[in-house]
């Protein structure tokens, strides 16, 4: 069940299994109690299930007793004693087995809960570059699949392996203590697994790496075309694409094909070392028997320790399988927990308080890749209240200034000074906290009108929110909804539409007073009349608050009291709108287009 | 669910045969106890060891052929599970590319993506497993029960008393199981979308400083869905250990009764022996059917999804219209108009009620009373702000979506009597922000076409892409990574309009398909556009006057409504919006 993310790895093999495994184990010790008690829970409940055959073998010996004495013979008490002993450890063992089912059922799902929790809290520590490199899908799909992978076989493997060992060590015991000789008679059967298993992985291993990248070649094509799914329609490609997919389709169907019987084979094969074993029984048995150093009902208890005894080596290759797995999940889970975090504040940074607003960069130069520098030497001053658009074509890296601004990147060369300070010697919390931003992809979530707007300032009150709506114009348009402030907005806010999402992340900042403002003005497909109302709404925004905006409407950048014209993620030019028509260069030419 | 045997059922003749061998093979398992008792019992209390060497040879060849026959029925399962995924993921990906434009927004890319990478493949685990799960259990369940019964009718009425207990439980639980794992999945749905959500509003979360507050938030999604997969987790743990108790239960009467018969003179011990090994069977068998059942309703859900998808019917729009004659009443009037608007209205979503806005108001329009018309070879501009629905037009023109609202002609037919292929070929379209995939540069241009070296290369120079394709040492074999990652902005809407222009097309859509052009390139661009392909009929939309102002017909748009159509020289005469846009752009030049 490969997830979205992960291209289809499905057996995939782990890199690091060891650290892997001892990361896992370090989840598992914090509730080391429990799994103690478990195993030892297991452990009885093994027990009783190994002790199970030996009084269903006594019993049928003393009936086996009576039986050469004829009918009538049969010491019926004896074979009543240890029938229920034998009821005794049964359901004991079994009960045992369901109080460690569920026990570790409980484990695997809090280390699960464990493991998504300090995921989320790793990617709310994160850089916002690594966001901007890594699919929402992707992370998702650690937290969605991968975990529950890991989680499955905690719950199961563990125990598994658990009961398997001592299945396979009491049983052999069991065996011993029964005959030795018989032993002997099905000893061989247990290199020949081995060998068998070890031959027969190696063979499969290549092919199931061969089918892991078939099924990511796959998932990849799917991808790409349904994501450009408009186009083949525009060119009525469906059936070129229909054939380009069948072919890799094939192939990966045929991957599979030859991993999968090849893996298939195990079974079986392993099975028939395990009836051979049983064979040898029969006929060493036989033979024992003859010789009269076996009984009938220590060759019937001997089988059914033999048959305990070769179940878990038929299974041993599915768990082994199916730990790597987990493992390998669970290695791009730490993968991701990994990830360098967001750098710390400077030693000593200080709190930005009671800003003034007037912002300074100084030669900054910046690249998203250290060797790639997309903004060269940018100089810039914004007095408080100022305003500062930012101009330039779709795709030119407007953002990567504001980017810069609030931090989330920090600028390769030069520096961004805030009120006469390097900002860096701020704390990243109190310096963003400075800023009002409102984003062109208006975000909202899934609660209540009330949540959405109060959401960057705690422990707001209602008057305090309506008044951050009524500022925003969107008060008379909540007080018109069914629960009014107590509205739920849904998920992706699709309930709401374009312009109140963006009315109510105004709102939003309206609540949160600050001296600076961050504004992306792009129109969205509002009615004409709320138009207006955002437009308002912006214009009360930025009063007295020196502002960065990502400038759409003439009147702003004419307004502006400094623009700078941004193309290729640089800085291209820079001054008032009049300076730069005068200079009759990119900016000159974004508006003089026309004279061919 | 029903997809599952649905897919099955079309290799009826492949399944059979696994089914056969497997039930095969399951028959020799069967008999290797069966024989190991009649040793026991008949031939070794006889003291032949002649006999004795026979039978257990005999065992050796049960055992091989028991490995024979499952090996070769497991290879035809893996061999039909093949088949049926190659054929389940190819229809599912034809049909994919071939929904309508609602139908695909209605499913979501993402889903569409996950349906095809991870449902198809819970749906092809299922199948393999079905197929040996399905044979194996029952027969060794049937089976075992069979042989128990011709051993000893007696005994075997202890299994005929718990059989249909086990079975009721196993059907109880999974009938409770579903509707938890159902719950289950909605929390998961909660986790991953609180997640989704702060991994899209990462910007805020951090400007706003409320990570510890989105952890919180996360943190009770979590809590709330590990109870209810603990929950589930525990419902599902039961039938295990329960039928194994009842089982073990079993068996100790077995035990006992049996001890009885024999002191009664009626069986061997060695029948008992041999129950105990066809318990066992039983209970392998019991266990193979719970787990058929656990595997099926995980996989039902998957298939479910796929199903959806599958059963969506792509040609409902497309409809039997292609053989309508054009009207001949308006073909007259019309003849003239290439293209012609009328009245159109369109909303996006407007079949789905549910999604109606919670303030009772109706959707809103993305379309208002749109009406243009068109003759061959002339040129249209649209203009207008940001999603004042430049690009829903082209939507509409290319029979993406239906009008809401009155009608779209194409030579006088309505657009939906044409049969979508052919008259989405009749266009040559560049979008927003279109695709460029992971091919070579001359694989993006054909895109599948088919079209001549010459065609690809003069596509190229009037798209003004010769001059950097020429550069590259690769020229246009040079691989474009995953969307284009190593293409510049302006080289990726190059190619693009290549690719548009590359089939000498009718209708030239080009949506904002040179904002990342410096002005020289564009200009030359649309130069050679003019020159070399005169004959078709172009639709360009821009954010600047400056690229529309010289075709023939100019769309000024706001907010979904024509606010003035007619040439450069008309509007601004006619049209306030549009002189100002142009004052504003050019003013200061004048």
């Amino acid at each position: 069940m490969p997830g979205p993310g992960d291209r289809g790895g499905v057996k995939a093999k782990p890199k690091d299994a060891k650290g892997a495994l001892r990361r896992i184990g370090r989840y598992l010790l914090r509730y080391r109690a429990a799994v103690l008690v478990l195993l030892g829970c297991a452990l009885l409940s093994n027990l009783g299930n190994l002790l199970g055959p030996r009084f269903a073998g006594r019993a049928i010996g003393e009936a086996e007793a009576g039986f050469r004495q004829g009918p009538g013979h049969v010491d019926m008490d004896a074979v009543l004693r240890y029938a229920l002993l034998m009821l005794l450890a049964y359901v004991g063992s079994n009960i045992l087995s369901f109080l460690v089912h569920i026990g570790m059922a409980r484990v695997g799902k809090r280390v699960a809960q464990n493991l998504r929790r300090d995921v989320f809290d790793k990617l709310m520590t994160l850089p916002v570059g690594y966001f901007d490199r890594n699919q929402a899908g992707d992370i998702i799909s650690r937290v969605s699949y991968d975990i529950d992978v890991v989680s499955t076989s905690l719950s199961t493997d563990v125990i598994q392996i658990l009961t398997s060992t001592i299945t396979v060590a009491g049983s052999f015991t069991m065996m011993c203590v029964i005959s030795p000789p018989l032993v002997l008679c099905m000893l061989f059967t247990i290199p020949v697994s081995i060998l068998f298993t070890r031959h027969m992985s190696k063979k499969t291993r290549p092919l199931y790496a061969k089918r892991s990248r078939a099924y990511g070649e796959m998932n990849g094509f799917a991808e790409e075309m349904f994501t450009g799914q408009k186009t083949i329609l525009a060119y009525a490609q469906e059936e070129e694409m229909s054939r380009r997919f069948s072919g890799i389709n094939r192939r990966a169907a045929e991957a599979f094909r030859d991993a999968a019987s090849m893996g298939m084979t195990m079974g079986p094969t392993i099975g028939m070392i395990s009836n051979f074993g049983l064979a040898s029984i029969g006929l060493g048995g036989a033979v024992l028997y003859l010789y009269r150093i076996v009984g009938l009902a220590q060759i019937s208890s001997f089988v059914l320790y033999s048959r305990k005894f070769s179940g878990p080596i038929t299974e041993i290759s599915n768990i082994i399988n199916e730990i790597f797995s987990a493992l390998a999940a669970a290695e791009r889970v730490f993968h991701l927990l990994d990830q360098p975090e967001e750098a710390r504040d400077l030693y000593g940074a200080e709190e930005l308080k009671d800003c003034r607003g007037h912002v300074e960069a100084k030669d900054v130069s910046f690249g998203y890749v250290p060797e790639k520098t997309v903004l060269h030497d940018l100089n810039l001053e914004a007095r408080p209240g100022q305003t500062v658009a930012i101009v330039g074509p779709t795709g030119a890296g407007k953002t990567t200034i504001i980017n810069l601004l609030m931090r989330f990147y920090d600028p390769g060369d030069g520096k961004i000074l805030v009120d006469g300070r390097d900002h860096l010697e701020y704390t990243r919390r109190s310096l963003r906290r400075s800023y009002a931003m409102v984003l062109q992809d208006t975000w909202v979530f899934c609660g209540t009108i009330f949540d959405n707007i109060a959401y960057g300032k705690e422990n707001a009150t209602m008057e305090e929110v309506v008044a951050a709506a009524k500022a925003a114009r969107i008060h008379n348009y909540i007080m018109r909804l069914p629960q009014g402030y107590n509205t739920v907005v849904s998920e992706d806010g699709s309930n709401i539409s374009k312009g109140q999402k963006q009315l109510l992340t105004i709102a939003r900042a309206m609540l949160y007073d600050t001296s600076m403002l961050i504004l992306d003005e792009a129109t969205s497909n509002v009615d004409t009349n709320t138009e207006r109302q955002v437009q308002k709404a912006i214009r009360s925004l930025m009063k007295d608050k020196t502002c960065f905006v990502i400038a759409h409407r003439l009147s702003t950048i004419r307004n502006a009291d400094q623009i700078l014209v941004v193309n290729d993620g640089d800085v291209v030019e820079q001054g008032t709108h009049e300076s730069l028509m005068l200079q009759k260069g990119f900016y000159y030419r974004l508006y003089a287009s026309q004279f061919q | 669910m029903k997809l599952i045997f649905r897919s099955l059922g079309r290799c009826k003749r492949a399944v059979a045969i696994a089914i056969g061998l497997k039930f095969l093979g399951s028959v020799f398992e069967l008999l290797l106890p069966y024989i190991f008792e009649h040793i026991i019992d008949d031939v070794v209390p006889a003291e032949e060891l002649l006999r004795v060497v026979l039978w257990g040879l005999t065992m050796f060849a049960a055992a091989v052929l028991c490995r024979t026959f499952n090996v070769m029925a497991n290879r035809r399962a893996v061999d039909n599970a093949h088949r049926i995924s190659y054929q389940l993921r190819q229809a599912l990906f034809e049909k994919t590319v071939n929904l309508t434009g609602p139908q695909f927004d209605a499913v979501g890319l993402p889903s569409l993506i996950s349906r095809m990478t991870s449902d198809s493949y819970n749906v092809q685990t299922a199948v393999q497993q079905l197929q040996s799960l399905c044979v194996r259990a029952p027969i060794m369940l049937l089976g075992g029960v069979l042989v128990a019964m011709l051993m000893d009718l007696r005994l075997s009425l202890v299994l005929l008393v718990l059989l249909p207990v086990l079975i009721a439980v196993i059907l109880l639980i999974s009938s409770r199981g579903i509707p938890l794992y159902t719950k289950v999945q909605q929390r998961l749905d909660d986790v991953v979308r609180i997640m989704r959500e702060s991994i899209t509003g990462i910007r805020v979360v951090k400007a706003l400083s409320k990570e510890d507050y989105e952890k919180r938030r996360f943190g009770d999604a979590n809590g709330e869905m590990t109870k209810t997969d603990i929950r589930a987790a525990t419902v599902m743990a039961i039938p295990g250990p329960f039928m194994q108790l009842c089982l073990n239960a079993g068996l100790t009467l077995v035990v006992y009764l049996g001890a009885k018969r024999v002191d009664a003179g009626l069986i061997k011990p060695g029948v008992i022996l041999a129950f105990l090994t066809y318990f066992n069977m039983i209970t392998m068998g019991v266990m193979g059917l719970n787990r058929i059942f656990v595997s099926l309703s995980k996989a039902s859900a998957s298939a479910d999804r796929i199903d959806a998808v599958l059963q969506m019917n792509t040609e409902e729009a497309a409809g039997g219209g292609a053989h309508c004659a054009p009207l001949q009443g308006e073909a007259a009037g019309a003849a003239a108009d290439f293209i012609r608007f009328e009245h159109v209205d369109f909303s996006y979503g407007a079949d789905s009620a549910e999604q109606e806005g919670f303030a009772g108001e109706s959707r809103e329009k993305a379309l208002e009373d749109i009406s243009f018309t068109l003759r061959r070879g002339e040129s249209l501009g649209i203009i207008g702000p940001t999603g004042c629905g430049k690009t829903t037009v082209i939507n509409l023109l290319m029979h993406f979506y239906d009008p809401t609202a009155g009608r779209i002609l194409l030579e006088g037919r309505e657009l939906r009597s044409f049969d979508k292929d052919a008259l989405r070929k009749r266009f040559g379209v560049a979008f927003q922000n279109d695709m460029i995939f992971q091919d070579s540069l001359r694989g993006n241009v054909d895109f599948g076409r088919g079209l001549s070296e010459a065609e690809i290369r003069a596509a190229a120079e009037d798209a003004m892409a010769a001059e950097f394709i020429d550069r590259l040492p690769e020229g246009l074999d040079y691989a474009a990574s995953i969307k284009g990652a190593n293409l510049s902005g302006g080289q990726k809407q190059r190619i693009l309009v290549a690719r548009a222009l590359a089939a000498r097309p009718e209708i030239l859509v080009l949506d904002d398909s040179s904002s990342a052009l410096d002005y020289r390139t564009d200009a030359a661009m649309r130069r050679a556009i003019r020159e070399h392909h005169p004959d078709t009929t172009l639709i360009l939309i821009a954010q600047r006057v400056s690229s529309v102002m010289q075709l023939d017909k100019i769309l000024v748009m706001d907010n979904g409504r024509c606010i003035g159509l007619g040439s450069h020289r008309e509007l601004m005469a006619s049209c306030p919006a549009y002189k100002e846009i142009c004052e504003i752009q050019m003013g200061e030049l004048s």
